[in-house]
């Protein structure tokens, strides 16, 4: 094998084109039926507001000058300002979130107070919230506002990745126990089984993943017909709540494409390049995906590959280029007008991925990187917890990074199922002279989460104190414990990694450059949990054998299968399994299933609430400043 | 749930209600209605019977609401795939009574939640016996949609004390969840600190409310704000924290107006050479150490802005107080204070150099700060284990250290090897060759 190892081409056939053709114009239409059907139509020049959080995937789909044919005059930003628009027409695309209806009843307030009738609307993407309502209600202008909803819930960010672009959806869901999104995920599950046909095999792990599951199958029965008697596109469907495995969201990317978005933040399938990246004094928005052939190559690979691939690929290019050395005059024409373009083309990425490694290496070598995967692997592993506990102190200790530190002290508690009561008082401690006494609350909220315990102290303590301390804090240690049972649950990571071999035992070097399981994405060290359990249950075609995993992830109760007997599937659709997570999944899942792909003849369709990695998750825990 | 004919009219006659009777021969209303539509630029109903249901739209509490939604997703996706399927709709009016039946108000439970998932007309104002709230929040919780648990939970704030419906939710855990959500995103902070002392759970009072510290701007007010958060029922371990955050943030106050003074007065070298980049009200504690050790390094304990005052009122670890200490007297250049942290005489009178976080992060830090090769050579000479010194040394090109580690070693080999990565002609290469012909080493290798 070479080393890059290619994506098979995106099989058109194998799912209609609209979704996954790359979101281009394809999908435009559905943006312009915002403004053409007849219910939102608000004629006549507007001005319109757009949430921030929303401008990404709009960017996707929409231009200025499609806003422009829809008589949008001028564009703002949802943000906490007065605005000092002058139209007659306002529209505001939000996310239906208490804010944004306090920061649009502030505007229609100050102008009725002004003695000023316009027309205002609400588009809430991608449904309306009864809490939004009221609040509107309660601010006194309901019915002065007309609201809608647009129901873009579903952006093809890849050939094989449809993310919903809910960040959201993890905070509210696993911190705060709120369902609210799981609708959206049924309404999306749906949409995809009205395109594609019914799926065959769906099997699931997790709280949410069933409520979803099951929300979905009633919103089937009551829709019945549409998808009946249609041959199944996708032979089956995984859905897995992203509190099965945190472990895996919480490493370090080492995959070229969680690099990246490490490094960079992938926003929507683009990313900007600083002037670092870029060799110039402009910074660059790249779109990131199949259709970028330089990129599509090495985004799998672990990042020690690239290097290699990328001057390889350089020297091919330089050799394309000589040839037209020896050219007479018609081929040369022929050079200029067939080949030039591709190579000019080819030659502007190959520079910017370049540059964007460069620019890594030197990020990484400043922050010491290499030590920091050693504590990281070392954490996986479970071997020097002492030498990898100071670590995580001196990293505290030197302010390096108030998310980074969160991160490893996550990842040391998962691991050791809670930090045992002395370490984590003292480097709770120590992160708050660091980072700030407000972070007490981020330590609340990752309690609760189930993010960053303390070993019970039921766990250690001796038989009489335990019967002690029964005697007296009974009724307040049951309430304390409600308090915190909500969602947080041992981690048992160590006993499902053993169960699971997560961590592959190596002879002599992993090569990285032939991989030979999913360990790769984590330069040999370890298997992701979640593409592991994925694995296993497509082996099985059900959890069985499994029983002792799924009582260890706590989720005896959550981990389902339903099969339909129908045997219309074709072998083609069997192969084709689309992967839900509930919560969000990292590039480096996403190229470990790719991989597994490869080997097994499947090939992975993505779905998923939002592209999330470690720090998009402890940013979601942390307590901001408002 | 069979309602008497009596209940029906008091329903159709209720003001509420009136809005959606849809009287045909009562042009002014319809007049009414239609202007209203167009000021609010909705749509009533359309042709398609099927669609009637997506189309119209009335609040949870049975406000007409003012909006309809587009049918989907999947139909603006199939309408992206062919014209055909894109519908006219058309406001049309006058259509027969019978056919507005939707409205009527005797959906089980499980029906109305069902309507309320799909966004449709519903109003829960009937339900209004105990049993029948209750079971129309438990038909919303397993359903499973947040937004459907939120709207009921909504309904039932407003129609129960709260007595009761904090009672309920008790024993409801998922409601639970939703409603305290709800009181956060709408900043319902009495009503949520009432619950959390209903439910006894003391911690979660005692941090809904110190959370309402980070809304205050003003740092005065703010910390009148923390001093109510003192006594609290927080974890012992973190009343300390608490306690610190208030005198942290006291301490800060008097420095600030302090050292604002001084800074504008221009009299103070330190702050004529280095201004001050931002306020430190609010930052973190080691943050402020860092400031102290470098604004106000040798102040005398008495004074609040003194490091050791600091170090002593926080107890701030050793390791913690020198490795910020180091980074700030390093920032300044100061070579002579970095030089006195880690010297310790011992009763003899004898000097020691001694580091509470181990030399190789002295050099470290000493790195990142720009330090000469001069002071970095004496710090990694320091740094014990000869392979990490070695390696420290090579990295930080303090040349003498290397060649005399070879020399110690006796690795001609290391040294021959080195000798290539300093410059051609200088002191450092004719100090190696010197080496390498010395007759008076016994090399290893």
């Amino acid at each position: 094998m070479t080393s890059p190892i290619p994506l098979p081409p995106p099989h058109g056939w194998m799912l209609p084109p609209l979704i996954f053709k790359p979101a281009s114009n394809a999908t435009s239409t559905s943006l312009e039926s915002i403004w053409n059907q007849p219910p939102p139509k608000l004629p006549g020049k507007k001005d319109l507001f757009i949430e921030a959080d929303l401008m990404s995937p709009l960017d996707r789909i929409a231009n200025v000058s499609i806003l422009k044919q829809h008589e949008v005059d001028k564009l703002y930003k949802v943000e906490n300002k007065p605005a000092l628009s002058s139209s007659e027409q306002l529209c505001f695309l939000v996310r239906p979130r208490i804010k944004n209806m306090r920061y649009i009843a502030s505007l229609v307030n100050a102008d009725k107070l002004a003695g000023r009738t316009r027309k205002y609307k609400v588009i809430f993407s991608p449904q309306k919230f009864y809490a939004c309502e009221m609040v509107l209600e309660e601010e006194g202008i309901y019915g002065d506002v007309s609201c809608d909803e647009w129901a873009f819930s579903l952006l093809p960010l890849d050939v094989d990745l449809l993310s919903m672009e809910l960040p959201e959806f993890f905070r509210d869901y696993f911190l705060e126990g709120d369902q609210r999104w799981i609708n959206t995920v049924a309404q999306a599950l749906h949409l995809l089984s009205t395109l594609y046909g019914p799926f065959p095999n769906c099997y699931g792990i997790g709280r949410c993943a069933k409520m979803a599951y099951e929300l979905w199958r009633n919103l089937e029965e009551e829709e019945d017909g549409e998808t009946k008697g249609r041959r199944p596109e996708i032979g089956h469907i995984f859905l897995l709540d992203r509190d099965v495995d945190f472990v895996t969201a919480l490493c370090s990317q080492v995959v070229y494409e969680g690099l990246v978005d490490d490094t960079f933040r992938i926003k929507c399938g683009s990313v900007d390049f600083g002037p670092e990246v870029t060799s110039s004094d402009k910074s660059l928005k790249v779109l990131l995906n199949a259709e970028d052939k330089v990129f599509n190559e090495i985004r799998n690979e672990h990042f020690s590959n690239v290097f290699g691939f990328l001057s390889q690929k350089a020297r091919n290019l330089q050799a394309q280029y000589d040839r037209r050395r020896g050219m007479d005059i018609k081929q040369m024409k022929n050079f200029v007008s067939q080949e030039l373009k591709g190579l000019k083309q080819e030659h502007r990425l190959l520079s910017l991925h370049i540059g964007a490694c460069e620019s890594i290496m030197k990020k990484k070598t400043k922050q010491d990187f290499q030590e920091l995967i050693k504590t990281e692997h070392a954490l996986l592993e479970g071997f020097n917890i002492r030498e990898s506990t100071s670590y995580i102190e001196e990293h505290i200790d030197q302010q390096v990074s108030p998310i980074e530190s969160l991160r490893l002290m996550c990842l040391l508690s998962i691991t050791e199922n809670g930090l045992i009561p002395k370490d984590y008082r003292s480097l709770k401690t120590q992160y708050l002279q660091s980072y700030g006494p407000e972070h007490l609350l981020t330590f609340s909220n990752l309690r609760r989460a189930g993010l960053l315990t303390e070993q019970a102290p039921g766990d250690t303590l001796t038989a009489v104190e335990s019967k002690v301390s029964k005697l007296v804090t009974d009724k307040a240690a049951g309430k304390i414990t409600d308090a915190f049972s909500s969602l947080a649950k041992r981690s048992n990571f160590r006993a499902i990694s053993k169960k699971l071999n997560l961590i592959p035992r190596v002879d002599g070097e992993y090569d990285l450059k032939v991989p030979r399981d999913m360990a790769y994405v984590f330069s040999g060290a370890y298997v992701p949990l979640s593409c592991r359990i994925i694995e296993q249950v497509l082996e099985r075609r059900s959890w069985q054998g499994l029983d002792e995993v799924v009582r260890l992830l706590n989720c005896s109760d959550f981990a389902f299968t339903d099969m339909t007997k129908e045997d219309k599937a074709s072998s083609e659709s069997l192969r084709l399994i689309l992967v839900v997570f509930l919560g969000g999944c990292t590039f480096s899942e996403i190229s470990a299933l790719r991989f597994l792909g490869r080997e097994k003849g499947y090939r992975f369709i993505f779905l998923t609430t939002a592209v999330t990695n470690s720090a998009r998750l402890m940013e979601a825990m942390s307590e901001v400043k408002a | 749930m069979n309602r008497t004919k009596g209940d029906e009219e008091e329903y159709w006659n209720s003001s509420k209600f009136k809005a959606f009777t849809f009287d045909d021969e009562d042009d002014e209303l319809s007049q009414l209605k239609e202007s209203k539509r167009a000021v609010n630029s909705l749509r009533d109903f359309v042709d398609d019977d099927d669609d009637d249901d997506d189309l119209e739209r009335v609040s949870w509490s049975g406000e007409p609401v003012g909006s309809r939604t587009r049918p989907g997703s999947f139909q603006s996706l199939s309408d992206a795939l062919s014209d055909t399927s894109a519908k006219s709709y058309a406001p049309e009016l006058g259509r027969p009574k019978g056919e507005y039946r939707d409205y009527s108000n005797d959906w089980s439970p499980s029906d109305t939640v069902r309507r309320l998932r799909k966004g449709k007309v519903c109003s829960l104002e009937r339900f209004r016996s105990l049993q029948d709230k209750l079971q129309l929040l438990e038909e919303a919780v397993s359903m499973h949609d947040g937004n459907v648990i939120t709207a009921v939970l909504i309904f039932l704030k407003r129609t129960l004390s709260k007595e009761i419906l904090f009672r309920e939710l008790e024993v409801r855990q998922v409601a639970l969840r939703h409603l305290i959500h709800f009181l956060k995103e709408i900043g319902d902070q009495k009503l949520l600190l009432d619950l959390f002392r209903f439910l006894d759970r003391t911690e979660e009072l005692a941090l809904s409310h110190y959370r309402e510290h980070l809304n205050i701007r003003d740092p005065d007010k703010r910390k009148e704000f923390l001093k109510t958060c003192i006594g609290l029922p927080f974890s012992a371990e973190d009343s300390a924290h608490i306690q610190d955050h208030y005198t942290l943030l006291e301490r800060q106050i008097i420095i600030e107006a302090n050292d604002r003074h001084l800074e504008s007065a221009g009299q103070t070298e330190i702050f004529r050479k280095h201004p001050r980049k931002a306020s430190i009200l609010n930052m973190p504690l080691v943050t402020t150490l860092f400031y102290s050790c470098f604004y106000h390094y040798t102040e005398a304990e008495g004074t609040f802005s003194s490091p050791i005052n600091l170090k002593k009122t926080f107890k701030i670890p050793d390791k913690q107080y020198v490795l910020t200490a180091l980074a700030a007297r390093a920032k300044l250049r100061a070579w002579n204070d970095v030089d006195a942290l880690f010297t310790t005489k011992n009763w003899l009178g004898y000097t020691k150099k001694r580091a509470p976080i181990g030399f190789h992060r002295v050099v470290e830090i000493l790195h990142k700060n720009n330090a000469p090769v001069q002071i970095l050579q004496e710090y990694v000479n320091l740094v014990e284990d000869v392979d990490t010194k070695l390696n420290l040394a090579t990295k930080f090109k303090c040349h003498d250290v290397v060649i005399d580690t070879c020399r110690d070693l006796k690795d001609r080999q290391q040294l021959l090897a080195y000798r290539s990565k300093v410059d051609k002609g200088s002191a450092e290469e004719e100090k190696i060759d010197a080496l390498l012909s010395s007759s008076q080493i016994r090399w290893k290798n």
